[in-house]
């Protein structure tokens, strides 16, 4: 757990960049900070690897002041992601991957080995090791970036607006990646975004700051959507709140009656279509077991009689939710208005110690915007 | 043309301590001894100040001053200072000729340096000095070896001076042509020069092929 107590960093201009910041970063969860341009949240991260010391206040790396460790240590101990990846060019991939375990004095051919490791891990070709970061796509140098950052299995990952260089498509599937990772590695991890939409996806909580390095709101993501704090916080997090809420409700909870004779399956049970006069119409499918509401909704959207075809995980159908189900749990939604966010991690694991909601790796939180887009997936 | 084939051809210019193996084993003496001087001071000058970032100005400053003292001024003061009889009052000028151009590429190499990429490094926890030796210097090393050639190439070209205080070199040949009107001997040391200035250049382009990274070598 990263704590920061009453934290403030004025800069020798006088500028205040964070100004009495308190917050706590859980275990085995990704904290966001996000905000707008300028608000602090740079500052903020560099403080818990002291790239930058506080001016006041202290952070505690599971209970202990970091002023108290000596940086370079401190920072070995801390997996640290930037924007433009910060690749040594003059080294090929897999020592850039093998620098920490190289500084902690592993032998070559171990440090190597974990490098091949953290580059199957973060989804790289083994050929690409030999390669120098030039001769790397702005997406696969990112990818080698966060290989880096946990070579030497830091307990601890801070990451400074890590996908921000690439583009949507990139940055995407390099967000479902840091999730499936995460769901493996159950780092602690701090993020840093200026994009909200990141920062939902993303974030088990969200910590939202404003200009002058003030925390507006800290709150698990759904509730951020449901509840925001202030105006300021509201505008930030932009249009459409309601909706984007859908994305924390389960699917599980929409009432599935038995297909009609009208949804034509193939021999294994996987739906072809919605007999129509002239052939078949287009039909939209939902996973209840993973996917959200909003999968729900959009799959129901997708066909011309409005039903959304449920299925399992191998796409058969085992059943429909016409839209009467749908606006059921809408209407449960709508009324209790807050929607719960998803359970801690580590709740069964005995690890909770912060009585904070974050959510855990299996949650539709995270497993949503990866699925919830495209309903045929 | 004829008066190079004439320069070598001829017997007398290839023996004896007068000759032309002796003089150019004497002005490679004094350009690599000085070369060797040179980076000695500015290399490491080089990369603490483009490190620290402390005393750049004065660096940058006082080695576009050194650009400007006459080699030749310099060489007599030496001489009036400390008199003829050693091979100082070749290497000071040589030696202060040389530094400005490696010192200032150096500096600008490790300063250059994109500062994400010396901010990783630290990030990763590396040591100040490990900052430096494993990422700036092999980072620098194309504008590092830039500074050496562009060095070498004014030493060899300038150790020719060497021969007005008696201390020999490639110098000799053009001034005994002078002074006896016989030009074929002047021509056939110039030559030399520019052959050994052609060298070294091509020896500095050898060098950085070996040792700048691949990786490095695609940014400049
Ligand atoms: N070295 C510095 N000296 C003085 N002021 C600084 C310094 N670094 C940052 N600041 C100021 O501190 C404030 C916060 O900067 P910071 O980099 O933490 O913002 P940020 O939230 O990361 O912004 P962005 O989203 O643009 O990256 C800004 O007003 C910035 O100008
Ligand atoms: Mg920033």
């Amino acid at each position: 757990m990263i704590t920061f107590e009453g934290v403030t960093k004025r800069y020798a201009d006088g500028t205040v960049a964070v100004d009495d910041l308190s917050l706590e970063a859980p275990t085995g969860a990704i904290t966001v900070f996000v905000g707008p341009s300028g608000c602090g949240k740079t500052t903020s991260l560099r403080m818990i690897n002291r790239m930058i010391d506080a001016t006041g206040g202290r952070i505690l790396l599971d209970g202990q002041d970091v002023r108290e460790i000596d940086p370079p240590t401190l920072r070995r101990g801390i997996g640290y992601v930037i924007q433009q990846a910060g690749l040594f060019p003059h080294r090929k991939i897999v020592d850039n991957v093998a620098t920490v375990p190289y500084l902690l004095g592993w032998d070559r051919k171990r440090a190597r080995a974990r490098a091949m490791e953290l580059l199957e891990l973060v989804g790289l070709d083994s050929e690409l090791a030999g390669r120098y970061p030039f001769q790397l796509s702005g997406g696969q140098q990112q990818r080698v970036g966060v290989a880096r950052a946990l070579a030497a299995d830091p307990p601890v990952l801070l990451m400074d607006e890590p996908f921000s260089a690439v583009d949507p498509i990139v940055r995407a599937s390099l967000q479902d990646e840091l999730l499936r990772l995460q769901s493996d590695l159950q780092k602690t991890i701090v993020f840093v975004t200026h994009d909200i939409d990141e920062a939902i996806k993303l974030g088990d909580m969200v910590a939202v700051l404003r200009v002058g390095g003030r925390l507006a709101q800290m709150a698990g993501p759904a509730t951020l959507l449901s509840e925001p704090a202030d105006d300021f916080v509201r505008e930030f997090l932009g249009r459409d709140r309601g909706i984007r809420r859908l994305s924390f409700i389960p699917a599980k909870d929409v009432r599935l009656v038995t297909a009609p004779a009208d949804l034509v399956v193939d021999a294994s049970g996987r739906p072809l279509g919605w007999r129509g006069d002239g052939g078949l119409l287009p039909y939209g499918t939902f996973n209840p077991e993973r996917d959200s509401l909003r999968a729900a909704l959009d799959a129901a959207l997708l066909a011309a009689n409005g039903t959304a075809v449920a299925v399992d995980e191998d796409g058969r159908v085992i059943g429909v939710a016409p839209r009467e189900a749908l606006d059921e749990v809408l209407g449960q939604y709508a009324a209790r208005y807050t929607v719960p966010d998803p359970e801690d991690p580590y709740e069964e694991g005995g690890h909770q110690d912060t009585g904070h909601q974050g959510a855990g790796p299996e949650d539709p939180a995270h497993e949503d915007p990866a699925h919830g887009e495209d309903p045929h997936g | 043309m004829n008066w190079l084939i004439d320069f070598f051809s001829n017997p007398a210019n290839w023996s004896g301590p007068g000759g032309i193996p002796v003089r150019l084993l004497e002005h490679l003496e004094f350009s690599v001894v000085a070369l060797l001087m040179a980076a000695a001071v500015a290399i490491p000058l080089g990369l603490w100040v483009g490190h620290t970032g402390r005393g750049s100005l004065v660096v940058v400053v006082s080695a576009n001053a050194a650009r400007a003292l006459p080699t030749l001024g310099i060489l007599v003061l030496v001489v009036l200072i400390i008199g003829v009889g050693s091979t100082w009052p070749v290497l000071i000028p040589l030696v202060l000729l040389a530094v400005p151009p490696i010192l200032v590429n150096t500096y600008e190499g490790v300063r250059g340096v994109d500062p994400d990429l010396r901010d990783a490094a630290y990030g990763m926890g590396l040591r100040g000095p490990q900052v430096l030796f494993k990422v700036l210097v092999p980072v620098a090393l194309p504008l590092i070896l830039l500074g050496m050639r562009l060095a070498a190439i004014q030493v060899v070209a300038t150790a020719t001076v060497a021969a007005y205080v008696g201390l020999g070199g490639l110098g000799r040949f053009i001034m005994d042509g002078l002074a006896t009107k016989n030009y074929t001997i002047t021509i056939g040391g110039a030559f030399l020069v520019v052959v050994l200035a052609l060298a070294a250049q091509a020896g500095f382009t050898l060098l950085s092929r070996v040792a700048v990274s691949p990786g490095v070598r695609q940014f400049r």
